[in-house]
């Protein structure tokens, strides 16, 4: 299998960000506020935030946003009418700085949102987004990638991956999609040809902490288990956790009203909330943080691989080090792969 | 802004402001028709967030009013009524909400002409003052497409 | 801290208490709760300048609650949300024992909740330094600037209620912003959004924040949301000489003065 390999000196790096804003292009890049980096719309290269190991958000607000409205409707004399977004209006988007755990990430999340019902507006969104994936050279305790079937310079959902090779070095880039093949022909002079560069040696060492095909078999028995309470006594039921991962796709769904028109409102909601399952009745069948510690990680690597033939997390470690409570998912998976059941 | 009518809410109790309301129009006395009151059996009962959302659905001023200090038909609503206002605006200030644009006076079921003063001078200020925009423009309504972080 | 290791697996030996609620080393150098219910275990706790999450966010979850009789290893922020919760009747000395750690790092363990409360009166609610110049800085700007910079700062919120969850005082089994009938707070993290969200939090904490800062520590986004708590805390003592948490005490706005002050009512 070639991939089309190419050298990006790094100079051109600035060069490509100005072609690509020439073109009308929206860049999103992470930025620093607040000490936290994000991803935000960029309006200059120098804004790119580049010492960090990870950012505090993932970038799936591009194309799943944390509110988006999905229609406006308007009471008239003849009833209600409604109209949906224009999908013609979501820009063209050049997601750059995503690390491959998160590239991998939009695989998984899009997995759910192509599951039962093809939701057209996230993969609308999807679209039009071309993600420049940046290679991973440091990596922290937080991090588990090789864990989940990734790794620090994986290509998986990436349209063109860099990987820097070297501190303050160029840049090897491997063209992977039609939609790389595009953004090279935009600006052809500053893909050079590559000689056959091998980028193993520029990669964060990111050892392989527990087998998640195990984690799995044991979710299968341990519905019943004595653990989720005890490793969810200190879970405070925040939405931390679920925001900032690259995969979490719980939405809700708000009509927001104006006197006689209004719209609808899609915007990001949690498992981790007390109420998220409490029906109408009054009934709420996880009642207590243990049963929605364990909804949360028998979702994402018990049921998700079971109907979607995918796993629901990427080993970013965001969740870990977003958390006010210190829930380290990695502790908790370890332990789950040592547990007795 | 010559054409500019603001547009104000009241929020008043009912046994002093209301009744001193309702004296001003028996009066005959003339004032600005700018004002939507809303009636609460006392001031007690204004909740901080029934401003805000004033604001939000398009006010440009508001007018908080009820019983002088010692006249509340309740006894004590005006005082806790007090005490609130006076950190909320404290807050709303903090925040940069234009407290200018908050009015909050005593007026009696008798002050029927201090009623008017009130209102006249209020929508005069806030015509000076001009639309409160940046609310708005916080509040959209209907909401605007995607909110990215 | 070997005296609070010691007594925790006193109480816990004797069943004089179930749960030991006390911090353990966490991830990457932090500290984070520990819930120690076999007397071998209390060799995990720890004490030291990294512990600053209020533990007290977890004597009134039902989880932690439902075990037993509670200790808790409480410093000053976290002995002035136990009086402030136990004023508001979420929990008494039937269902809690304070291990109290004094700002010089000191064991005293106190006999009833009166006695906490006697300790913490002998302490102010001091606004630390920084945040003092902070809030001296928002305090000279304009009206409009300010509107900016909260604008601006309350942004990227992303409404995880993580400021809520690690509170102590947002103990509501159902919050504001969970009734639908009506929708008081919209729930998007629109601007509308954040800002009605924090403004509301700020106000339902109005006479009731220690200051412990748990809201700022806990935000993923580093919002600094405590510098409108701080200021709540500040213009109580401005209008009204402070408060203090005090269990049969007087709640700053559930009590009034006939001669309380204002410069702004005609």
């Amino acid at each position: 299998m070639n991939i089309d390999k190419r050298l990006v000196s790094k100079d051109s790096l600035e060069k490509l960000f100005d072609i690509l804003k020439q073109n009308s292009k929206t860049i999103y890049a992470p930025a620093t506020k607040n000490g936290k980096v994000s991803f935000s719309e960029a309006d200059s290269f120098s804004g790119i935030a580049t010492d960090y190991i990870q950012t505090t958000q993932s970038s799936k607000d591009v194309d799943f946003p944390r509110t988006e409205k999905i229609l406006d409707y308007t009471r008239n004399e003849n009833g209600m009418s409604v109209k949906g977004i224009d999908l013609n209006d979501i820009p063209e988007i050049v997601l750059w700085g995503v690390r491959p755990c998160d590239a991998m990430g939009i695989g998984e999340l899009s997995a759910i949102f192509n599951w039962d019902y093809k939701d057209e507006i996230y993969n609308n969104r999807l679209s039009r987004v071309t993600v420049f994936g940046f290679s991973c050279s440091k990596s922290d305790e937080y991090c588990f990638c090789t864990s989940v079937g990734g790794n620090p310079g994986n290509t998986t959902g990436s349209d063109i991956l860099f990987t820097q090779l070297g501190e303050d070095g160029d840049y090897l880039a491997e063209v992977l999609t039609d939609k790389g093949s595009a953004v090279v022909s935009l600006a052809s002079g500053l893909f050079e040809a590559a000689t056959d560069i091998e980028k193993g040696k520029y990669l964060a060492d990111v050892p392989v902490r527990f087998n998640r095909e195990e984690i799995s078999k044991k979710l299968e028995k341990s519905f019943e288990s004595g653990l989720w309470i005890d490793q969810s006594l200190r879970c405070l039921g925040c939405g931390a956790c679920a925001y900032v991962c690259p995969t979490c796709a719980c939405f809700d769904i708000q009509d927001e009203a104006h006197g006689k028109s209004g719209s609808r409102v899609r915007c990001w909601d949690s498992c981790g909330f007390s109420l998220f399952t409490l029906h109408t009745s009054g009934h709420n069948p996880r009642e207590v943080q243990s049963q929605r510690w364990r909804q949360r990680i028998m979702h994402k690597f018990s049921y998700m691989p079971d109907r979607l033939s995918v796993y629901g997390c990427t080993g970013c470690g965001r969740c870990s080090r977003a958390c006010p409570a210190d829930m380290n998912i990695l502790e908790h998976l370890i332990s789950i792969q040592e547990a007795v059941v | 802004m010559a054409d500019f009518e603001p547009r104000i809410v009241a929020f008043v109790c009912n046994w002093c402001t209301y009744a001193g309301a309702d004296l001003t129009g028996t009066s005959r006395i003339k004032y600005a028709s700018n004002v939507r009151i809303v009636r609460f059996p006392c001031t007690g009962r204004i909740d901080y967030m029934l401003l805000l959302k004033a604001f939000a659905e398009g006010a440009d001023g508001i007018i908080v009013s009820g019983c002088h200090p010692n006249d509340c038909h309740y006894t004590s609503g005006n005082f806790h009524a007090r005490r609130r206002w006076i950190m909320f605006r404290s807050l709303c200030d903090f925040m940069g909400i234009d407290t200018r644009r908050i009015k909050f006076s005593w007026v009696s079921a008798a002050e029927g002409a201090k009623w008017a003063d009130i209102v006249n001078a209020t929508v005069a200020s806030i015509r000076e003052l001009g639309p409160y925009d940046d609310y708005k423009r916080v509040a959209k309504k209907p909401v605007k497409e995607v909110t990215h972080g | 801290m070997d005296d609070l290791r010691k007594r925790a697996r006193e109480l816990l030996e004797t069943s004089e208490v179930k749960v030991v609620i006390g911090y353990e080393q966490g991830t990457a150098g932090k500290t984070r709760a520990l819930f120690v219910e076999k007397p071998e275990d209390t060799d995990k706790l720890i004490f030291d300048s990294r512990c600053v999450q209020n533990l007290a966010v977890y004597i009134t979850k039902r989880e932690v609650k439902d075990k037993g009789k509670m200790a808790i290893a409480a410093t000053l922020p976290v002995m002035r949300s136990i009086i402030q919760l136990a004023s508001e009747f979420q929990v008494n000395d039937n269902n809690l024992l304070v291990l109290g750690i004094t700002p010089e790092s000191k064991l005293v363990e106190f006999n009833s909740l009166t006695e906490v409360e006697t300790f913490v009166h002998q302490y102010q609610i001091e606004i630390d330094a920084r945040n003092k110049e902070m809030l001296d800085k928002l305090e000279k700007m304009t009206p409009s600037e300010r509107w900016k910079f909260w604008t601006d700062e309350l942004a990227p919120c992303f409404k995880c209620y993580a400021c809520r969850a690690a509170c102590p005082m947002c103990y509501c089994s159902r919050c504001t912003v969970d009734f639908n009938q009506p929708q008081w707070i919209p729930v998007p993290s629109h601007e509308l959004g954040n800002l009605e969200w924090h403004i509301m939090r700020a106000i339902h904490l109005t006479g009731r924040c220690v200051d412990c800062d748990a809201c700022y520590n806990a935000c993923p986004l580093g919002i600094p949301l405590n510098l409108l708590t701080k200021k709540m805390v500040e213009e109580a003592r401005a209008n009204f000489g402070g408060y203090q948490p005090a269990i049969k005490g007087e709640h700053l706005m559930s009590t009034y003065k006939p001669d309380d002050k204002e410069n702004f009512i005609q």
